[in-house]
């Protein structure tokens, strides 16, 4: 099981981690915690010229492999797309894109990042964050 | 496997009393390294319960007949085991509750609310569980009370030189301890901690959580007022643990929970609390898990704490050593003759959550995690650790294959 859940394109991720950086002045921000391992993350997005679509978007933080991973995988799903079609975006999409089984307490590593983007995106277009994510805003993210 | 078998304690003899270690995990023999967490269960405390429940379990205290007065027998036996078990004055000084920190929140509440105002202060340490750490928090915030923190030195000891300048301005009336420290092992002094919180006028609280599995416990030299355990860490069930008070401070305090079996007498005008301990015991009480606590206590005793500890110090140290032998790991806390067996360490550049799910698929229990000591992560300058702890039936070749396994870790994720 634990070579499925450390598979290479995890690893991958985890060590060359894509969009990990900083955007000063970015038009969307937020930050995130897990308060059972302490993994931060915090994500920010640069617009193109519409103010909808997703021009840059990078995260920086600290985590476990499976959270950075996670998030290194979101950079690469969300970049070009509209920015209320990720707000939108089903959890399934990214737990497709991971592809490994997750115990309930790592589902939460694993959906860190893309809990914090929602936020981000829904702060900077003044939208109330759908309920399956509401406890996130509240419990865990700054 | 070069520990050297100092202590008297036959450890691999003691395993084969725990169930558990019968199956495999991920096709592996069980290494459970998570006790400080939740000791695992002997069959002398299975067996204890099931026989209770099938032969003599009734409510306690209640009826004439002759099951219920068997029933109450069990638990008012359990209560004089755990008074011996701390070496408390008397029986009615020890209170059944749900867990330690149940315990606790008995005293912060029904002490706390009733003696704390602003101007007061409330000191615990930076090694405390959140179990000793948040209802002393709330109960400051809603007196008006100060509420501060005793900091740890860099080996992870209580820095008791700092006390007086820390409390200088102001009016110390409660100093909460634990006996051992659940992330770092430490055995803190409390005998002189508690000389002091009486020289200044405090009651001294003691979270023995952690160190009542570990520690012969002995109420009357520790200088305190207040002491909570809990079954579940010494080989007894959960839902049950135990608080042992001054009878003169229990006397005065008002109940914390209200309801059947603690009162005198009820009218609609007014309700009058029943004798110590009952006044604290309100509601029908885990009847049976305080039968296997009694016996839990009665399987730690026969063991010996002595011996226990003794044989932990060893264990820690033979990890220590392992892990220097491996290199790059951090480890935190006291040497090993200063602790009860806990090891909480680092594994350079890798999460804890990542090493324990490697471990875990070798059938290595560790915990990961900020255990519960968030302000003591934060002084540590760290999010989280691994902790790898140890019980009576834990053996050098659990750390064997830790230690084997975190090389797989480094494989996978360095």
């Amino acid at each position: 099981m634990v070579d499925d859940m450390y598979r290479e394109v995890i690893l991958d991720h985890y060590k060359n981690p894509r969009g990990h950086g900083v955007i000063e002045g970015a038009d969307a921000q937020a930050e995130g915690v897990n308060p059972l391992c302490g993994d931060e993350v915090t994500i920010y997005v640069q617009f193109e010229e519409d103010g909808e679509t997703i021009d840059e978007v990078k995260f920086s933080g600290r985590g476990c492999a499976i959270s950075q991973a996670s998030t290194s995988m979101l950079m690469e799903i969300v970049k070009g797309r509209k920015a209320d079609e990720i707000a939108a975006l089903p959890k399934e999409e990214l737990l497709e894109e991971i592809g490994i089984p997750l115990t309930p307490i790592r589902l939460k590593c694993a959906l860190l990042g893309l809990g914090v983007l929602k936020v981000a995106l829904h702060r900077a277009k003044g939208t109330a964050l759908p309920d399956e994510w509401a406890g996130l805003d509240e419990l865990e993210l700054r | 496997m070069a520990v050297t078998a100092r202590s008297t304690l036959d450890a691999q003899k003691l395993r084969a009393d725990f169930p558990i270690f019968e199956q495999k995990i991920h096709g592996k023999p069980l290494a459970y390294l998570d006790s400080a967490a939740s000791s695992q269960k002997p069959r002398q405390v299975l067996d204890v319960m099931r026989e209770f429940y099938e032969t003599s379990y009734a409510n306690v205290h209640r009826g004439v007949y002759t099951l219920s007065e068997r029933a109450t027998e069990g638990y008012e036996g359990a209560r004089e085991k755990a008074r011996a078990f701390v070496n408390a004055p008397s029986a009615r000084e020890v209170i059944f509750t749900r867990s330690a920190t149940e315990s606790i929140n008995l005293v912060a509440y029904a002490w706390g609310l009733d003696n704390l105002g602003p101007g007061d202060l409330v000191l615990v340490t930076e090694l405390e569980h959140h179990s000793n750490f948040v209802p002393w928090q709330y109960i400051a915030k809603r007196t008006g009370a100060d509420f501060r923190m005793l900091p740890i030195d860099d080996g992870g000891e209580l820095r008791l030189d700092g006390l007086d300048e820390l409390t200088a301005d102001t009016q110390v009336k409660v100093v909460a301890t634990n006996l051992v420290s659940n992330s770092l092992g430490t055995v803190n002094p409390v005998e002189r901690l508690g000389s002091w919180a009486h020289a200044q006028g405090a009651i001294m609280v003691v979270d023995a959580a952690q160190g009542a599995p570990h520690h012969r416990i002995d109420v009357q030299a520790l200088d305190c007022d207040f002491l909570a355990f809990s079954s579940h860490k010494l080989c007894g069930p959960t839902g049950v643990g135990a608080l042992w008070g001054r009878a003169e401070l229990l006397e005065q305090m008002a109940p914390f929970n209200t309801g059947g079996h603690m009162i005198r007498s009820v009218r609609l005008e007014e309700t009058t609390w029943g004798d110590l301990p009952y006044k604290f015991e309100a509601g029908t009480q885990p009847i049976a898990e305080a039968v296997g606590f009694g016996a839990a206590m009665d399987y730690v005793n026969e063991v010996g704490l002595a011996a226990i500890e003794e044989y932990e110090s060893e264990l820690v140290a033979y990890t220590l050593d392992r892990f220097a032998e491996l290199g790059g790991i951090t480890s935190y806390g006291p040497p090993p003759e200063r602790r009860a067996g806990i090891v909480s360490f680092n594994v350079e550049g890798i999460h804890p959550h990542d090493v324990a799910q490697v471990l875990d698929s070798e059938g290595v229990a560790i915990r990961a995690g900020h255990h519960c000591c968030q302000p003591l992560m934060t002084r540590l300058g760290i999010a989280a650790t691994n902790r790898a702890s140890y019980y009576l039936y834990s053996v050098p070749d659990e750390i064997d294959r830790l230690v084997e396994g975190l090389r797989k870790v480094r494989k996978i994720l360095g």
